[in-house]
């Protein structure tokens, strides 16, 4: 939808850029007509739902698949007939794609050999990247032997040796464990920071796109829904889409009522009526139809009734269940009146730590909080 | 209870065993066993034997067997490293580049040829390549060759045929592990800078190793032992070292040198095997588990 690159306006200082990518199976449109810059030194990061087409693009970036039409640039030059082993761009693959054969330290030395580099450097360049990676001394392990983890930072380093315009990584945490996962998401970034490296980065979850990115893409069915900071997509996503799927969030469908410039009045299908912002830059009115998304964190919730009379939208609900979660706790709230459930975020002050099953609560927000998106046939 | 659990699973064991063992001791112990006991007597007068390593002595003072043997050796090899060489981009062809139905209906193109004989399949190629067979006659008929070509009887037919043969031998275990090779290595190599003969040289071929040894040991085994197409295709000079060891038995009756050819020919073999698998650093273990 937007497709302005990020860091607005049209710098010439990207590192990558795709215009106009396109992708077809057959019948089938994988990607979309995607443009997108990225600057030097810049997380990236492209979002999107399983199957909307991510790999797809990447390895288009890498050379292993030709798009149908568009260009792609590295540095300002066009490397579209370029084959992949000559691209200065590097790929963490899915899983990895370490070499079984091979030990550690030759995994690392592969590339550096194929440059042509001499073997007393490149054993060099290996126990360089290998003390960087914190794993010194593992040289001649076989890959069978490491961790995930340990997997996982011998395949960036294989890449960052050869010192690429950029890395792209395709969901290279998709494998890990929970736990792992969480490390190696602060992991990974501060080995960005350490090489420097541009980095495109590949997820279905929004929170690792968000924890690490500059910038992040949202993707979905082939296309570029929105790209921004974190920050923007979280507080002015774009679409229907990048607000259902960039965070928590509570979300109502209904019929707008009246409109006031960006104020609009929604009755629900519920029939509760709504105050909302018009959001996505598509004109709203009278008789359209809306879907409206509320963060958790945006609702107040209060025991006392008299406490939110100054917001725009009120609700009196029963709690059905406190999800507790150190900081981050939650509260599941049913409407008195229609039976729809909300997600509330509970303040840290403890005061709702007593809050009892079925207890009455009160719920308000502001209409600024609240974001009404015309609602597509079929939207996400 | 656990413990006659525990015996009863064994006994098991031991009676799923029986037919193993007794298919190896009747068939290949007892056998061998009988051989290097024929292959050990020298006949003194009529129905007299001794004891004796004459029969082994025959082999290497007359240099027709020990050449025989040699040179039985060094064609089943090249024939095998042939083999391989044309086997290798089929499969990769077959296990790599193709999908689904492609895929199964090549894979069933290979074994097709196994479907008749192997003396018919031979029969086969000398129709083809007799001097009044149809390769001559269509060179003769385009103007290649002025009167009949005979094709058959010499060195680089025996080779074809051999080849042919073996095909099938090298192509399943080929295809097989390089099915196995996961598509993401091979991209990763080029990735990383390779071009089309590292990538085979760093990652294909030394995942492809445990099949490409093991089509090797059974090509090779095959080849040596191979009495048919050597003799039909090569004819008289065709000096295939399994034919002597045919003449002996049938055509001399001197069974015990034949026997003495034979634990040569399986000894010989071995010791090939064993230093093809140590050149190329593989475990027998490796390549058949
Ligand atoms: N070689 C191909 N031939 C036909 N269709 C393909 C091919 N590769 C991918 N597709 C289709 O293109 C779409 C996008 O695939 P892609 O692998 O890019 O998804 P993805 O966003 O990476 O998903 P995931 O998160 O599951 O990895 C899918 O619907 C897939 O079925
Ligand atoms: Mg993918």
């Amino acid at each position: 939808m937007t497709e302005q690159g990020p860091g607005g306006g049209h710098a010439p200082s990207y590192d990558l850029e795709c215009r106009n990518l396109v992708c077809r199976f057959g019948d089938f449109v994988a990607v979309n007509d995607v443009s997108f810059g990225v600057p030097e030194g810049d997380f990236f990061s492209i979002l999107g739902p399983s199957g909307c087409g991510k790999t797809t693009i990447l390895r288009m970036m890498a050379g292993f698949l030709q798009p149908t039409s568009g260009d792609f640039l590295i540095k300002g030059k066009s490397v579209i007939d370029m084959p992949p082993n000559r691209r200065p761009i590097n790929m963490v693959f899915q899983h990895l794609a370490l070499f079984p054969m091979m030990t550690v330290a030759e995994n690392i030395a592969y590339g550096l050999l194929r440059q042509g580099i001499n073997r007393i450097d490149a054993r060099k360049k290996v126990e360089d990247a290998l003390e960087r990676i914190g794993l010194p001394g593992s040289g001649e392990k076989k890959i069978k032997q490491l961790s995930g983890g340990q997997q996982q930072r011998v395949a960036i380093a294989r890449c960052l040796v050869l010192e690429p315009a950029a890395l792209l990584l395709d969901e290279p945490l998709g494998a890990l464990d929970l736990k792992l996962r969480e490390h190696m998401k602060v992991e990974l970034k501060k080995m960005q920071d350490q090489f420097g490296t541009t980095f495109v980065y590949i997820t279905h979850d929004q929170s690792e796109a968000l924890v690490m990115s500059d910038h992040v893409a949202v993707m979905n069915q082939g296309r570029f829904e929105q790209i921004g900071t974190p920050q923007d997509l979280y507080y002015q996503p774009a679409t229907a889409f990048v607000a259902g799927f960039v965070g928590d969030t509570n979300r109502w469908q209904g019929r707008v009522e009246s409109v006031d410039r960006d104020t609009v009045k929604v009755i629900t299908q519920d029939g509760v009526q709504l105050l909302a912002t018009a959001a996505g830059g598509e004109a709203l009115s009278q008789g359209s139809q809306v879907e409206i998304f509320v963060r958790p964190e945006a609702v107040v919730i209060t025991l006392e009734s008299e406490r939110i009379t100054s917001q725009d939208n009120r609700i009196t609900g029963e709690l059905i269940s406190v999800l507790f979660n150190g900081a981050n706790s939650r509260a599941l709230i049913r409407d008195r009146h229609t039976g729809g459930e909300l997600d509330v975020a509970l303040p840290q002050t403890g005061e709702f730590s007593h809050l009892q099953r079925g207890q009455e609560v009160h719920l308000g927000w502001s209409l600024a909080h609240a974001k009404a998106f015309i609602q597509k046939e079929s939207g996400g | 209870m656990s413990l006659s659990l525990r015996s009863a699973v064994r006994l098991n064991l031991i009676l799923l065993l029986i037919p193993v063992f007794l298919w190896l001791l009747l068939l290949i112990i007892l056998p061998h066993i009988d051989m290097l006991l024929v292959s050990t007597q020298v006949k003194v007068r009529p129905r007299v034997y001794e004891f004796s390593f004459a029969n082994y002595g025959e082999f290497f003072s007359e240099p027709l067997y020990w050449r025989t043997f040699a040179r039985t050796a060094i064609m089943s090899i090249a024939a095998t490293l042939l083999t391989l060489v044309i086997a290798f981009p089929v499969a990769y062809y077959i296990a790599k580049m193709l999908r689904g139905r492609m895929k199964s209906f090549l894979f069933l193109l290979c074994l097709v040829p196994f479907w008749v004989s192997e003396l018919v399949r031979t029969f086969g190629w000398m129709i083809l390549l007799r001097e009044s067979g149809v390769f001559s006659n269509l060179f003769q008929w385009i103007g290649f060759a002025d009167g009949p070509v005979e094709m058959l009887y010499n060195d680089a037919t025996i080779m074809v045929g051999l080849i042919y043969t073996s095909m099938l031998f090298m192509v399943v275990p080929l295809v097989t592990i390089l099915d196995s090779l996961d598509d993401s290595l091979v991209e990763a190599g080029y990735d990383l800078g390779g071009n089309a003969f590292t990538v085979l040289r760093t990652i294909i071929i030394p995942h492809a190793m445990p099949g490409i040894v093991s089509g090797c040991i059974v090509v090779f085994m095959l080849t040596l032992g191979n009495y048919l197409t050597p003799v039909l295709l090569g004819g008289k000079d065709s000096l295939w070292f399994t034919a002597q060891i045919y003449t002996q038995f049938i055509t001399r009756f001197n069974w015990e040198l034949g026997a003495a050819f034979g634990f040569l020919l399986l000894f010989l073999s071995s010791m090939i095997v064993w230093m093809g698998l140590k050149l190329s650093r593989q475990t027998l273990t490796e390549t058949m588990g």
